[in-house]
């Protein structure tokens, strides 16, 4: 097991000194120098997280700024046309999507398999109409942003918010802790964003996260980030918390990871994320690679993603083969590990549609040995968002 | 004899006519938090080297090497059942094998405390 050391070639977030002080172990993620857990440990990062409140630093992660070409921001019309622009890259109502409203999405390729997913947010001002903010995964950023210039080219410009950092704080005293900051923030319900002033700088506030607890994800002017990553660390239930339970706590909450859960291959129907895909949209098509996803909406997929509970200790990771209980290869899991709070090891993975039932027996090759399993419902710990 | 060191993080410590093995402390804290142990049974025979328990942490899994060549007498179920006491007493309590050595003179290719020490901090 290699110790990690500096690289000078990778890109660091603004938060980087201050993990370092803090004693995080650094590792190289999407080209980033990031910490991979805290002196604390994954384990009890997981878990201080679920009681308290965990502090993430997710600043890698690509946000932009979508605006109309035309010089029309602030009306609704507005929003129509940037709505209508991105749909043409996904699958989501956007243009009923309310005024501070976020949705999750799924950028498609023409086979309808997915590029990345994504988050789109509505501003709540009115003369921020005709914008919309994307925030997407880090290892994907550079191709996504050059795909929507691409494809919207004429019709929107894409602002890189370079001089933006990201900073996530999750758990059940993320609230509270929130409020002493902004007290309005804490009146937010899930799925929303509010912009607010604070210390002179302009922060976006979003109620939601990557853990299945309420929180939010703040994005900070760079050089407010520090400050205000100190700011909420001061409070005595808030940890600083590294990608290793971030990991796991996602795969608890049954949310997907980019690359690994869900690919340019997989449609979001087999992905069993349709609830992104919007009403109007799913009749209306109009998004890449509709004929396909149609087709699997109407007919079912052939394969779908299921959440997997091992038997036993032994956690199944990414790669492991699923079989039926007789010896049959279904499928593949995609993430799978230790879940601190369930107590025990949780995958997910996809098998062919026929035995995608919860309660159906499974077995996962681990080491060349069968391990029982059963198919069952995610999220593995449950959700826990506000929605008022 | 004292306690000697492989390459691959494990310790062995002779105890009555067969020797102790566990991984080091330098090991069990790379790891981080020990959440799976599986161990061989008792009765097999391994080769130095060979894959003979695994070990897993919330991050990832590691394989456990057989420092020494020869028969597992006996496995220590109590680390199985509490995979946390592998971060706890690495060196002590938590012990995974008892192997009785066919070819002893495979203790001297391994390292020292010292060695050890000096190998793992530049590890």
């Amino acid at each position: 097991m290699p110790l990690e050391s500096e690289n000078a070639a990778l890109k660091k977030t603004s938060l980087n000194d201050l993990h370092r002080a803090l004693g995080a172990k650094m590792v190289e993620f999407a080209g980033y120098d990031m910490p991979v857990q805290f002196p604390m440990g994954v384990l009890k990062e997981h878990l201080h997280t679920r009681e308290k409140a965990g502090l993430f630093d997710v600043s890698h992660m690509g946000q932009a700024f979508l605006k109309t070409a035309e010089a029309d921001l602030g009306d609704d019309g507005a929003h129509e046309k940037i709505a209508a622009a991105i749909e043409m890259l996904v699958p989501g109502e956007i243009q009923k999507l309310k005024k501070g409203g976020a949705r999750y999405s799924v950028l498609l390729n023409e086979e309808g398999g997915i590029l990345d997913d994504l988050m789109i947010t509505r501003p709540i001002r009115d003369d921020k109409q005709g914008m919309l903010f994307l925030v997407v995964n880090a290892s994907m950023k550079d191709q996504d942003f050059a795909l929507i210039e691409e494809k919207l080219a004429g019709k929107a410009t894409l602002e890189r918010a370079e001089d933006r950092s990201l900073i996530a704080l999750q758990g059940p005293a993320a609230a509270g802790v929130v409020a002493k900051l902004i007290p309005e923030a804490a009146e937010q319900k899930f799925m929303t964003m509010r912009p607010y002033e604070w210390q002179g700088a302009y922060l976006l506030v979003t109620r939601g996260g990557y853990t299945g607890e309420d929180g939010f994800e703040i994005s900070v002017p760079n050089d407010k980030a520090e400050l205000l990553a100190k700011t909420l660390l001061a409070h005595p239930q808030v940890e600083s918390i590294g990608l290793g339970a971030r990991d796991s706590l996602r795969l608890e909450a049954g949310l997907c990871l980019y690359g690994h859960d869900l690919t340019p291959e997989i449609s979001p129907v087999e992905g069993n994320i349709a609830f992104a895909i919007g009403k109007r949209r799913r009749e209306e098509g109009g998004f890449p690679g509709a004929v396909r996803i149609q087709k699997e909406l109407a007919e079912g997929p052939t394969s779908l993603r299921i959440g997997i509970r091992p038997e036993g200790r032994a956690p199944a990771r990414e790669g492991a083969e699923i079989q039926t209980t007789d010896g049959k290869s279904i499928g593949k899991v995609t993430s799978g590990g230790f879940g601190p709070s369930v107590g025990g090891p949780v995958a997910m993975g996809y098998v062919d549609a026929a035995y995608a039932e919860t309660g159906t027996p499974l077995q996962l090759i681990v080491r060349g040995k069968p391990l029982s399993a059963v198919v069952a419902d995610m999220p593995f710990a449950p959700h826990r968002y506000f929605r008022g | 004899m004292s306690v000697r060191y492989s390459k691959d993080h494990e310790w062995a410590k002779a105890d009555g006519d067969a020797y102790v093995i566990g991984i080091s402390a330098h090991a069990a804290e790379q790891l981080g938090d020990v959440v799976f142990v599986e161990l061989p049974e008792a009765g097999k025979t391994y080769s130095k080297g060979d894959e003979m328990a695994v070990v897993e942490s919330v991050k990832a899994a590691s394989d456990v090497y057989a420092p020494i060549s020869g028969e597992i007498v006996a496995v220590n179920t109590a680390i199985v059942d509490e995979p946390a006491k592998v971060n706890e007493d690495p060196q002590g309590a938590a012990w995974f094998v008892k192997i009785k050595a066919s070819n002893p003179a495979e203790l001297d290719e391994m390292m020292d405390e010292a060695a050890y020490k000096e190998f793992a901090e530049n590890a």
